[in-house]
């Protein structure tokens, strides 16, 4: 609570010409966030761990609803996006690197590109901008209505009820939707550029892509996409349930929860870059 | 509550009753009156283990502390609350909202709880609306949807926020009789009394022998005792909450 009435006087206080001053109370607000953000984070987990099998009836239902929202029905969106990746950057790279006498070299660009960067970031922001900001405000909307208080009051936790399944949600959504793009994406990018007249077979093609993934690139995959999906909703969950919150300050915690998300997401992709880089 | 500071909900740095000394005896009913912002809703807060006090000591029934911590749930959860203006949940129907309390305290499917939750919103005259959602139901209604929401789970002691606010004639004699049901023993609760705190913006609609009056007035609450009490006190604030009184 300190934390969070620090930021508001921090927010709240009137802006200075100094530029130390305005660098200093950046810096400090940055540090409070990313404070709230662990503390809400590990809270999360614990109620996770703790939690997961209680009131299974009433919770387990809504943890269902979120896969679906973070997760099936976006497939049609990411179906048509993969198709797009494909014909745009796959499908290009293919032909060109094919053209130059390069080729032996596209399972490797294939699996950088699209596999370990492209596919799970893409996914991440698109999850982002399509359910975490509708978090934030759905959340934001609650907490300003004082429906989380009186589910407090009904002796019902809040962070299992209204961010178990949010979590759960979005961490299994990023991952299922990152797989599809992904083999979307390579798939569309391959007809592209067999249609362009690319001398490669698709047996040519995929061959190389299996060849150039390790092991590794499974299970990093599979832990950033879920780690960008359990991020998202922790910042977008935090922005709107975690501080008292008026309606009209609804829409500007939705801005600032989506551009934490961005950034959190893109720090989250440089730490696995460095991991790819040492493994 | 023993010389209890009490802070607004919404910002714990800001104090807005100081030195309460409030007890509250089995079967009685209260009836906190203060002129707006006076720290009503955040006493009743308090009082309900939403909040925490900034200092003092807060008992409920015998325990200390039930505000934090899953193990004092099911003793926190012998008091109800009912907030002024409902709080309902938008996105459930008036049935869901009403049914939420239980089935996640009890684990229940739907079904479950279903015969129980129509016999209570017909009890309440609600079953004409039970399938609606909460917007598209009029004020005077969701209050009412909120009461049976903190009635479901049959408590011992119902606090409640500024339950005549806003209400029409009609509605306000409902919720008079209502309570008055509720606190010599409604069948819904077995017949067993009900402890009752309400907050009020007007004594008047309250006015009973068997009630207790306090007043929140510039940050201290004063007990005024009975009505008796209440028409002999010559507090100034007294008159702003008895509008009829010459």
């Amino acid at each position: 609570m300190l934390a969070l009435a620090n930021h508001q006087v921090l927010r709240d206080s009137p802006g200075s010409c100094s530029y130390s001053v305005y660098l200093g109370r950046k810096l400090l607000l940055f540090f409070l966030t990313m404070h709230g953000l662990g503390a809400f984070a590990l809270i999360t987990m614990g109620v996770i761990w703790r939690k997961f099998n209680v009131a299974a009836k009433v919770v387990h239902p809504h943890i269902r609803q979120e896969i679906a929202r973070s997760g099936t029905a976006l497939l049609p969106m990411f179906l048509f996006l993969a198709l797009a990746l494909g014909f745009l950057i796959v499908g290009q790279t293919v032909s060109t690197l094919a053209r130059v006498g390069a080729g032996d070299y596209l399972g490797t660009m294939m699996v950088i590109v699209v596999v370990r960067e492209l596919g799970p970031l893409l996914t991440a922001m698109l999850v982002l901008a399509r359910v975490g900001s509708a978090n934030v405000i759905e959340l934001g909307t609650a907490r300003a209505l004082g429906e989380v208080e009186a589910l407090e009051a009904l002796g019902i936790d809040p962070v299992h009820y209204l961010i178990m399944p949010r979590v759960i949600g979005m961490a299994l959504g990023v991952f299922s939707l990152s797989i599809y793009l992904i083999i979307g994406a390579l798939t569309s990018g391959y007809l592209f550029a067999f249609f362009q007249g690319a001398p490669m077979t698709p047996g040519d093609y995929f061959h190389q892509i299996a060849d150039a993934l390790g092991w590794l690139d499974f299970a990093l995959l599979a832990l950033k996409t879920l780690a960008f999906g359990f991020l998202i909703a922790v910042v977008t969950c935090y922005n709107g349930l975690a501080q008292p919150l008026r309606l009209e300050d609804v829409s500007r915690v939705a801005v600032r929860a989506v551009t934490q998300g961005i950034i959190l997401c893109v720090t989250l992709d440089a730490f696995f870059i460095i991991l790819y880089a040492i493994t | 509550m023993q010389n209890v500071t009490v802070s607004a909900m919404r910002d714990d740095s800001f104090v807005v009753l100081k030195n309460v000394d409030w007890k509250v005896a089995p079967g009685e009913f209260w009836v906190l009156g203060g002129p707006q912002y006076s720290g009503k809703t955040d006493l009743l807060m308090l009082a309900a283990g939403l909040v925490s006090p900034v200092e003092g000591s807060c008992r409920w029934m015998g325990m200390e502390n039930v505000s934090t911590g899953d193990a004092r749930l099911a003793d926190r959860l012998r008091m109800g609350l009912v907030f002024q203006g409902g709080q309902l949940f938008n996105r459930m129907s008036i049935a869901e909202n009403v049914a939420l309390p239980i089935r996640y305290r009890d684990d229940l499917e739907p079904d479950r709880v279903a015969p129980e939750v129509a016999g209570l919103l017909d009890a309440m005259e609600l079953s004409f609306c039970a399938g609606s959602s909460p917007m598209q139901v009029a004020a005077n209604w969701r209050s009412r949807v909120a009461l049976a929401r903190a009635l479901i789970l049959k408590p011992e002691i119902l606090l409640l926020d500024n339950p005549l606010s806003g209400l029409g004639g009609r509605h306000r004699a409902w919720w008079q009789d209502f309570l008055d049901q509720l606190w010599k023993g409604h069948p819904w609760l077995d017949n067993r009394p009900l402890t009752l705190v309400v907050t009020a913006d007007d004594f008047g609609p309250w006015q009973s022998s068997s009630r207790r009056f306090a007043l929140l007035h510039d940050g201290r609450f004063q007990n005024l005792g009975s009505w008796m009490d209440v028409a002999r006190s010559s507090h100034p604030a007294l008159p702003e909450l008895l509008p009829e009184t010459p």
